[in-house]
């Protein structure tokens, strides 16, 4: 088949550009390997909740319209509210339909897919902020028989044998190593950097800070270093209905055992940095500006009256340093460090070393590709299901003037 | 390949240059590699003498102004002539010289003027490790202390959020913290 624009991915980013295409009567297919929102839907754990509150869900052309605007939907409720979304402008979704390689042509790209071939004049990469799990290489140098797990692996406790490591603190790091503690496992928690926040603070979700202090919608332009930006972990938090922390101290409390980065292996000795201390520091510092910032913006705008009094939390309190583990000790191991860019079906000369697509703010370096839904591609939300609308609507005039450029080439 | 750029002191530090490296060396991560030498020599007892000299880095040979040599020796207490500071007291002064410069970097760099920076350091050591009394009993420091007094045109929570930066970005401070592989041949 012939097309103007393929989207690769059919999550957020993939319909909310197919909504801004329809709009703009841009033919356009969207590719996706497994059915709408084929993440949520099989690649998250049972109890996974989005971070950000219902009511944060906008996007193009659709929003939120449930009972509970504060609450925070599990990973099947966003797939149906994707599939919602898909089935609200009859988005040209091709399921089960895997792209195996993109090859650019004189008028475009050729597409071939486990469904047949594509001419597009235009792709647009919108296959997610997740990529593949990154796992560290030490881990090869476990003890044969340790089990070793990725967040998107892992379902429920019932898949887990303890005492388990967590390695890694942000939001699925954090999350599981609750998750885990609470079921009644041993489980150690290994910190590197990470983001503290609580889940709310003077009565208002985090989220409501963040956005009414412009911080969501930061441009990367706007940023000191971007490629820092892009890098920021997740933020330590998980969307609960009891809205609970998952800061250090509270899992602390739930019997964890909170240990510093893992640095090493050396035979069967786990080694642990000494640089737990400092790393909790900056996070209780970070945490202490973002929320100065929060007090401040209420003073000034008069908001004081209505939110309830500032109670900062307590900063993190550790017991004594550990240096060393026994791998043994460990039947399982779920590494929560993060994701690495991966796009096995574009040319290598499309990618950064990091296996990151070339683009600027979306745009790709090579003429008619077009990336969504990343961390930070344009702004901070990006990769949010309430931050990714914009950039949709953002790039659609770029596609549109690569596509005329491409006419009148052809004519 | 040479790094050189304009000047902005505030604390001393040339920050720009600096920055410019940064950008430079982001794009060429070759010259990025760096390997620095050390030359020891025994003197007598338990005294030496390491000096630094020459060093590999952005594709080519480099070196200090002039050469730096250090003495290290152990306390008269173990008997020793106490010519210099101890070994691992020399990783004490590694540790505060790599913090406090990365302090006037990172304060320079924020803009915020320091007037004066000083440091005590306190490292914990149980001699019967090295000694070989108690097998159970490791040989370098337990615990290291650092309490930084600042004095500086900024506000308490900039001041410990330099700090913290500083330990974040400091060599000596990875270096101590998280392991390193060591080889050690005799040629």
């Amino acid at each position: 088949m012939r097309t103007d624009v393929t989207i690769i991915g059919a999550g957020q980013a993939g319909l909310a550009m197919s909504h801004c295409l329809t709009r703009q009567g841009i033919d356009h297919v969207v590719l996706e390997r497994g059915a709408t929102a084929n993440a949520w839907r099989t690649e998250r754990w049972d109890s996974l909740r989005l971070l950000t509150p219902n009511w944060m869900s906008r996007l193009p052309g659709f929003r939120y319209d449930g009972p509970d605007p504060d609450g925070y939907m599990t990973a099947a409720e966003v797939g149906d509210h994707l599939e919602a979304y898909r089935a609200s402008f009859a988005a040209p979704v091709r399921p089960e339909t895997a792209v195996q390689s993109v090859t650019p042509t004189d008028r475009g790209f050729d597409l071939r897919t486990s469904t047949g071939g594509i001419a597009s004049n235009a792709v647009v990469i919108a296959t997610g902020a997740c990529g593949t799990p990154h796992i560290p290489a030490l881990a090869r140098d476990f003890p044969a028989g340790t089990r070793h797990l990725a967040p998107i692996h892992y379902r429920n406790p019932g898949d887990v044998e303890g005492p388990v490591l967590v390695v890694g603190a942000s939001a699925s790091g954090a999350q599981l190593a609750d998750e885990l503690a609470r079921a009644g496992f041993d489980v150690t928690l290994a910190v590197s950097n990470h983001v503290r926040l609580p889940r709310r603070y003077r009565g208002m979700d985090i989220h409501w800070w963040l956005e009414r202090l412009g911080i969501l919608d930061e441009h990367i332009d706007h940023v000191e270093d971007p490629r820092k930006a892009r890098r920021t972990p997740s933020l330590q938090l998980v969307g609960s209905p009891d809205r609970r922390n998952v800061g250090l101290n509270e899992l602390r409390d739930a019997g964890v055992e909170i240990v510093g980065r893992l640095a090493g292996i050396a035979d069967t000795t786990l080694q642990i940095s000494g640089s737990l201390a400092n790393v909790v520091r900056s996070a209780d510092l970070k945490q202490e500006r973002l929320l100065q910032r929060c007090d401040d913006h209420a003073a000034e705008s008069g908001l004081d009256r209505e939110l309830t009094a500032a109670h900062r939390p307590e900063r993190t309190a550790l017991g004594p340093a550990v240096l060393s583990l026994d791998a043994d000790r460990f039947r399982t191991v779920i590494w929560a460090t993060g994701f690495r860019p991966h796009h096995p079906y574009l040319p290598s000369g499309f990618l950064d070393p990091k296996g990151a697509l070339r683009h600027d703010r979306g745009v790709g370096e090579h003429a008619g590709v077009f990336s969504l839904g990343t961390v930070f591609n344009r702004r901070r939300n990006s990769s949010f299901i309430d931050g990714v609308g914009r950039d949709a609507e953002e790039l659609t005039p770029a596609i549109r003037a690569h596509l005329d450029r491409n006419a009148a080439w052809a004519r | 390949m040479t790094i050189t750029e304009p000047t902005n002191q505030l604390n001393g530090v040339d920050v720009e240059h600096l920055l410019h490296a940064r950008e430079v060396l982001t794009g060429a991560p070759p010259a990025a590699q760096f390997t620095f030498r050390a030359a020891s020599e025994w003197v007598d007892g338990n005294q030496a003498t390491t000096t630094v000299d020459r060093f590999f880095g952005l594709g080519e040979e480099q070196a200090h102004a002039r050469p730096h040599t250090v003495v290290s020796d152990h306390p008269s207490l173990f008997g020793a002539t106490d010519a210099g500071a101890t070994p691992p007291e020399l990783a004490m002064i590694a540790l505060a010289g790599c913090l406090t410069a990365g302090i006037a970097s990172i304060a320079q760099n924020w803009g915020v003027k320091l007037n004066s920076v000083t440091a005590n350091l306190e490292a914990d050591m149980d001699m019967q490790g090295i000694l070989g009394i108690d097998p159970d009993v490791r040989n370098g420091f337990s615990a290291i202390r650092v309490a930084y007094d600042i004095d500086a045109d900024a506000d308490d929570a900039t001041v410990e959020a330099i700090v913290a930066q500083s330990q974040k970005r400091s060599a000596v401070f990875d270096i101590i913290t998280n392991p390193t592989a060591v080889s050690v041949e005799v040629v």
